[in-house]
């Protein structure tokens, strides 16, 4: 079994120091970079299936990034993925979801896998659109919202609990298929020391659009579909009341709040 | 300032920041959240110390070809730091670990390394350190605990007290008398045992003022048989080990303690600048300010000579005994102190179990204790200076 986790680096969201440039595009100078949560729990699921797994059964990870990622991708590597494949490139700057999918579609085709594994979305554009643009590109099976993941290799198929709004789809297709991954798979694990110092040694191999055969031209912010027009920051809340005492002082607070708006 | 005169290694390197970062996460996340449950209940944290072992931070005191990290000593002290803010019963297991190995690690045998480190790494097994005695606390010399040679075994006989983690330990680290009439210093031989085995007991846990998860137990030895293979270095050697194992333990004491008061600095910070008293956040108050930044320094100084300790006792300084004592001695006070001010900045709030800094000084007290006194700590830096030696 051979799982590509496709790993987006965000602004850390625990900062609250992020910040839009001029054009309306993220600053990702001015915060500190963290895996994409939710790629986290996509290669929780990943590890997890590879562990259950044939000996030679490996997770490598997928991202499209500034030359700066490597240091994002270590934790992730820490977690227990075996390599991974930075696409890197100043024509890169400004992609949006259209370019983004081209790229990573291009460099998967240059991978060997069984499954492609996403994060349902990434907490900086929170578009959600790229992985369903990969599966298309690249003709895959595309398996969203996925809640729990059931590969039959004998078979050469996948079944998938997809979450819906009355419960959940089950899903099957044909191996290899791309599943967008949500938190319903389960907690993504901490790196272990070991995990931690055995990451630096291991290999991230660099890729540029020259790499993938793809035309600098076409790709990247100045043949963007889409554009940051204006942004608005959201009109503060009203007046934050912060309930204060022992559990029992505050429930009875939180009650008597509630009540007051016929809430309860 | 050419920057070559700093010396090196006086910042973290990059595995000592990498891994900071993640025990402080660790702690964050999982620890934090345990603490004040493990004190009100004083049931030893199975849960985290098996999330200790998971993560091999357990295993950050061991040589690697035993399976171990290879951990330096500012490592370790790293990990303890980071665990102890959060939860200094938590922080206390890597630290007594880490203290009943040391005489493995310092004079064991390859042989013995080999039978009992990868155990110790892995976490599967705990192991304690067994010195103190009801009448040999500071006085460690005069043990009264026997181990009469019988042919290919030991057999030990005597009670030790005030041993942590004695009652959930697979390995115990004893000194016991081999010889009572040789000079002081040379009665007392090093013998590792393996739990349980016959005539071995858990006599009494103690109901103690702070680090409540943590079992502090008192252990009897009735005839205990011991092969001769587990004797760690020579007959009469068990002072000079333990001697040779405190300056290199006590500084995660200092460690423990140094992430005590950074715990109660932290939660004081984020009380005085919450709370309103006067139309203002009591932190804007000159006098609740200074405290804090009293506090504040009291802790960085404390850490600052622990991190300078561990780094001439791992280079195998001369002066490592003065070394271990300073950082225990300055932090143990600072702790208690730092905490004892977060306290009051928290006023009657900080007096009850809603926050986290009544407990923080209930724990701090016992680093002004164990592992030496902070006078027996005077007293080694003292004979240090005057050049008396032990």
């Amino acid at each position: 079994m051979r799982i590509v986790v496709l790993v987006k680096p965000v602004p850390d969201p625990a900062s609250a120091g992020e910040r839009l440039g001029p054009d309306g595009r993220l600053d990702r100078s001015a915060t500190p970079a963290v895996v994409n949560g939710n790629d986290e729990y996509a290669l929780e699921a990943a590890l997890k299936l590879v562990a259950v797994a044939p000996e030679g059964s490996e997770v490598s990870l997928l991202s499209m990034a500034p030359a700066s990622a490597p240091d994002t991708l270590r934790k992730a590597l820490a977690m227990g993925a075996t390599r991974g494949v930075l696409v890197t490139d100043p024509a890169l700057a400004g992609s949006d979801a259209v370019s983004t999918a081209r790229v990573l579609a291009a460099a998967l085709r240059m991978l060997d896998y069984d499954l492609v594994l996403a994060g349902v979305d990434t907490s900086d554009g929170v578009g959600g659109t790229v992985a369903a643009a990969v599966a298309a590109h690249l003709r895959l099976p595309y398996l969203s919202y996925a809640a729990r993941i059931e590969p039959d290799e004998a078979g050469g198929t996948v079944q998938v609990r997809r979450i819906s709004p009355t419960g959940y789809d089950l899903l099957q297709a044909p191996m290899p298929a791309l599943i967008s991954c949500t938190q319903a798979l389960g907690e993504p694990r901490y790196p272990s020391l070991k995990g931690i110092m055995g990451a630096r040694s291991k290999e991230i191999v660099g890729r540029s659009l020259a790499d993938l055969g793809l035309d600098p031209a076409a790709i990247g912010g100045a043949v963007a579909t889409t554009a940051v027009r204006e942004t608005r920051t959201p009109p503060p809340r009203g007046a934050t009341e912060v309930v204060r005492g022992t559990p029992t002082e505050g429930a009875a607070r939180i009650t008597e709040l509630l009540a007051a708006r016929r809430l309860i | 300032m050419d920057s070559s005169a700093v010396a090196p290694g006086y910042r973290l390197t990059e595995d000592q920041g990498l891994l900071r970062e993640a025990v402080r996460v660790l702690a964050d996340e999982r620890v934090a959240p345990r603490a004040a449950e493990i004190d009100r209940t004083a049931e030893f944290p199975e849960d985290l110390r098996q999330l200790l072992a998971a993560q091999d931070i357990l295993a950050l005191p061991f040589p690697e070809q035993h399976g171990g990290l290879g951990g330096d000593l500012l490592s370790v002290c790293l990990a303890v730091e980071q665990l102890s803010r959060a939860c200094a019963t938590t922080g206390l297991i890597l630290a007594a670990h880490e203290l009943g190995a040391l005489p493995i690690v310092l004079a064991g045998t390859p042989r013995q390394q080999a039978r009992w480190i990868p155990r110790l790494a892995s976490g599967e097994w705990l192991i304690c350190f067994a010195l103190t005695e009801a009448e040999a606390g500071s006085d460690v010399a005069a043990a009264r605990t026997r181990a009469v040679r019988d042919g290919d075994v030991y057999r030990i006989t005597g009670s030790k007290r005030f041993i942590t983690h004695g009652s959930v330990s697979n390995l115990v680290t004893v000194f016991a008398v081999t010889d009572p009439e040789a000079p002081r210093h040379r009665r007392l031989s090093c013998f590792v045992v393996e739990l349980p085995t016959p005539g071995f007991a858990v006599t009494r846990l103690e109901h103690k003022m702070g680090l409540r998860g943590s079992p502090t137990a008192e252990l009897a030895f009735d005839a205990v048989s011991v092969p001769v293979d587990n004797r760690i270095g020579a007959e009469g050697d068990g002072f000079e080990i333990a001697m040779r194992t405190f300056e290199r333990s006590r500084p995660a004491i200092a460690a423990q303690a140094v992430g005590i008061a950074q715990g109660a600095l932290e939660a004081a910070v984020a009380y005085a600048a919450d709370r309103r008293q006067f139309g203002q956040r009591i932190g804007d108050l000159q006098m609740v300010g200074a405290m804090l930044a009293d506090m504040d320094a009291a802790t960085e100084s404390a850490r600052q000579l622990l991190y300078k300790a561990c780094a001439e006792i791992e280079a195998g300084s001369p002066d490592a005994g003065r070394w271990s004592a300073m950082c225990k001695l300055v932090a143990g006070d600072a702790a208690m102190r730092v905490t004892t001010d977060a306290v009051q900045v928290l006023g009657g709030y900080g007096y009850i179990d809603d926050f986290p800094v009544e407990r923080m000084m209930r724990d701090a007290k016992i680093t002004q204790i164990y592992e030496g006194t902070q006078q027996i700590q005077r007293l080694v830096i003292a004979r240090a200076l005057l050049g008396k030696g032990g």
